[in-house]
């Protein structure tokens, strides 16, 4: 490689380049031309640095400068400051990465990065996507030369169970007896599939891998379809990932270039190829089963299990399927032993989990810290708190499948167990705050009817009981909730739980009731007072003028669409709740706050 | 025996032809075929599913099974501009309901719907993965993040004009 005296690492992940970094790295790549510099500084665009919120972002090296929220317009100033004098842009620094003394923080001092432990995300931020020359700079498919060169299948499934790497997918099934069972099927031919269909809305930790890092997982896919005996491996995507997509075709286009797809794999007589099949827009099709199906062509419909995909899957042959984070950390294990990756996580998690934060938190993007990370480090020390100094409320993990975590279980440490007993579930890695503002019946409402839209519909206690249940929230949420309702969601999400087919209708009611476990209070409000505690259901909502606050101007009035307001000048005036619309213009208008909705 | 769809365009019916004859002997070739047919007709009119359906020796039925099964596919013909607004967790906690009725209002159709002049669909979508703007929009390939309500009117109303 050639050597450059500065990299310009420019973030094209999702959401920087959402705000425009495309265009950043065209700037970027013009100016150093106008300067001369093209053959002494490398522009590389690299996978999410986590930090989306303050994108588009820009890290200048050998200094580490962490630009943030950088503007084509700053791009010049950057080059000819920076990169020509040694001057860094102070102005344009990301604000936690400076010092008092307006030095720079190295990056693992920044509050968002310190207590952050990044072994699924390592490369993503650091290398070029695209070039499959980074990734071998980084150690890349070096575990699958040890593999192949060094290790019987039997021993890479030991190294793997012994590692203790339990599925990121959800439920958190042991990884490597996944694949030992895989490797016992019976079968003439077998296959590896990859979860990439990430469903759960509000997280996006395994697309930022595929774009980010995608040559781990096919590094990890090959090292499976070695360990299990298949030959053939299917990447199920997200057909709404365009960036995933193209990152993972190139990926798979070099690999094959490098012989390291395709056959007798580092000499070994070890033949493997990976083909990407793009979902269609149907959250069910995150199950394994109804992946499955999809992958042959047909309506991504679950089954029964078993048998299991170890044993029929698809095509009907033994298939292992894992999620795209599974896999993102499998090269490491081998590279290192299962003692380390041992050492990180707690007693029955091994290891880190990915989050996506977001919500009502300052710095929303996506974090990796070990097991056994407390909530209150996430939101408070990683994610910044929350913003407009509001009162955090709960958190939501597991998406539609799980649950809230109130403020008094702030200081658990999370892992696959602990997220169970209090009600949630660790599920893919969403990590949504809500904040006072937030009405949790309104939540749970807009999960159910979530599910209600996904269910595929065969089996009744899902089609039929979810939209029971929907019905009985919008009834609550619209004033019209009965005493006994809340009971009656109860009984049917026990109902639904125990009899629905898939994992997408046993675990629809969760968010249901774990609101009611934590926040009866709420939905009590809704029913017995027809208040909405936090504002937001709008049947419920009143508008009122403050007595003491009105002063008498009238402005209310004459922009009330339908007259609901009177009074005379220069005193109080009042509004007929019967007549008003509930429209908010009043409250915007009123140049005294005097109007408040409760 | 090509059928009208088919007929009025033969460059895109040559497309699908190739799509079909790279795929047809894979396993599982209906979703790529389906996707990458949506690509050329921008929806799957019936006409083209009867000739995949033909070519792959496989009932009609069950191809409209499967594209009614997905919500990716669709079989009525979209806007120029597809605006998507982003109902995924992060949005939502973020306002994107406020941000869709404001669509609605300013477009005046429903979610899934076409504007008369054939200009704009608005969709509901999940997770577009650029959660850290939330609430996010996408029209076509445009994202557009940090939105409120009172951004709506300004950026359709650029689309408008055009
Ligand atoms: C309704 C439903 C949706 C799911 N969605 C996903 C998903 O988007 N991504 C994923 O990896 N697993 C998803 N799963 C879990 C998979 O069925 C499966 O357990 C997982 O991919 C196995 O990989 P792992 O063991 O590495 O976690 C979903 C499960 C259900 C029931
Ligand atoms: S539980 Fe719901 S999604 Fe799962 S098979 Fe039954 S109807 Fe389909
Ligand atoms: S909220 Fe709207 S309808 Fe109600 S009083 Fe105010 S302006 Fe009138
Ligand atoms: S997409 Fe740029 S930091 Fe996440
Ligand atoms: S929830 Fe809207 S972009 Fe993720």
């Amino acid at each position: 490689m050639e050597f450059y005296r500065a990299h310009v690492l420019v973030c094209g992940g999702t959401g920087c380049t959402s705000s425009g970094s495309t265009d950043i790295i065209d700037k970027f790549n013009d100016e150093l031309q106008k300067h001369g510099l093209q053959n002494e500084i490398m522009v590389v665009r690299t996978g999410c640095f986590g930090l989306c919120e303050v994108g588009p972002i820009v890290i200048v090296y050998p200094e580490g400068a962490f630009y943030s929220r950088v503007e084509i317009g700053d791009v010049p100033e950057i080059v000819s400051e920076h990169l020509v004098k040694g001057r860094i842009v102070t102005r344009l620094l990301y604000h936690d990465s400076i010092t008092e003394e307006e030095t720079i923080k190295s990056l693992d001092e920044v509050g968002f990065y310190k207590k952050q432990m990044r072994l699924a995300l390592r490369n993503c931020g650091v290398i070029d996507p695209e070039n499959i020359d980074e990734y071998i700079a980084f150690d890349g498919y070096k575990a699958l030369g040890k593999a192949l060169t060094e290790m019987t299948p039997d021993q890479v499934i030991d190294t793997i169970k012994e590692s203790g790497l339990r599925g990121r997918g959800g439920a958190g099934f042991p990884a490597g007896l996944k694949w030992e069972f895989t490797r016992n099927a019976v079968g003439d031919k077998k296959y590896v599939c990859c979860n990439a269909d990430e469903g759960d809305p509000g997280a996006f930790m395994d697309r930022s891998i595929l774009e980010g890092d995608p040559h781990s997982v096919l590094e990890a896919m090959t090292i499976a379809g070695y360990a299990v005996g298949a030959d053939q491996g299917y990447i199920y995507v997200r057909a709404e990932y365009p960036i995933a997509v193209k990152r993972l075709t190139i990926a798979i286009a070099q690999a094959r270039q490098y012989g390291l797809l395709g056959k007798n794999i580092f000499d070994s007589g070890f033949n493997f190829d990976i083909e990407l099949r793009l979902g269609a827009g149907a959250f069910v099709c995150g199950e394994e089963t109804a992946l499955m199906a999809s992958i042959e062509g047909r309506r991504g419909e679950p089954r029964p299990r078993p048998p299991f995909p170890a044993v029929k899957g698809v095509f009907s042959k033994p298939t292992l399927l894992n999620n795209v984070e599974t896999y993102a950390n499998i090269p490491q294990i081998i590279l290192n032993g299962p003692e380390w990756f041992r050492t990180i996580g707690t007693e029955k998690s091994k290891g880190t989990k990915v989050f996506a934060l977001g919500g009502k938190i300052n710095n929303t993007g996506l974090v990796e810290v070990p097991m056994g990370t407390t909530l209150r480090e996430i939101i408070y020390e990683i994610g910044g708190g929350i913003p407009g100094g509001k009162e955090f409320k709960a958190a939501q993990t597991g998406g539609p499948s799980g649950g809230c975590i109130p403020a008094q279980h702030l200081d658990t440490p999370i892992d696959y167990d602990s997220l169970t007993q209090i009600g949630s579930m660790m599920g893919s890695g969403g990590l949504i705050v809500m904040d006072e503002d937030n009405c949790m019946v309104d939540i749970a409402r807009f999960f159910l009817d979530f599910t209600v839209d996904e269910s595929c519909g065969k089996c009744p206690p899902c089609r039929i009981g979810t939209r029971r249940m929907l019905e009985l929230l919008d009834k609550i949420v619209s004033g019209k909730g009965e005493e006994g309702d809340i009971e009656k969601l109860e009984l049917l999400a026990k109902n639904i739980k125990a009899s629905a087919l898939c994992g997408l209708g046993q675990t629809a009611p969760n968010p249901v009731l774990s609101t009611i476990r934590y926040f009866r209070d709420e939905y009590e409000a809704h029913i017995k007072e027809k208040r909405c505690p936090a504002g937001v259901c709008q049947a419920l909502l009143r508008y009122i003028i403050v007595a003491e606050l009105c002063k008498g101007c009238g402005l209310c009035a004459k922009h009330c669409p339908v007259e609901a307001i009177s009074g005379e000048r220069r005193k109080p005036y009042t509004i007929d709740t019967d007549k008003c619309i509930k429209c908010g213009l009043c409250m915007e208008k009123c140049p005294f706050n005097a109007i408040i909705k409760k | 025996m090509a059928t009208s769809v088919l007929a009025n365009d033969s460059q895109k019916f040559a497309e699908l032809q190739k799509v079909i004859a790279q795929y047809k002997e894979q396993e599982g070739a209906l979703m790529p075929i389906l996707h990458r047919a949506q690509e050329i007709y921008g929806y799957l009119p019936l006409d083209v599913q009867n000739y995949i359906a033909e070519e792959l020796g496989i009932p009609l039925t069950d191809i409209y099974g499967v594209a009614t099964f997905y919500s990716q596919f669709t079989l009525k013909p979209k806007g120029k501009y597809t605006i998507g607004i982003c109902m995924g967790t992060a949005c939502y906690v973020k306002g994107a309901q406020k941000v869709l009725d404001k669509l609605q209002e300013v477009l005046n159709i429903g979610v899934g719907d076409t504007t008369d002049d054939g200009k704009f669909t608005l969709d509901a979508t999940r997770c577009l993965g650029a959660c850290g703007l939330a609430p996010v929009m996408m029209i076509n390939d445009q994202v557009y993040g940090r939105l409120s309500p009172d951004d709506i009117e300004g950026i359709i109303s650029k689309y408008k004009d055009e």
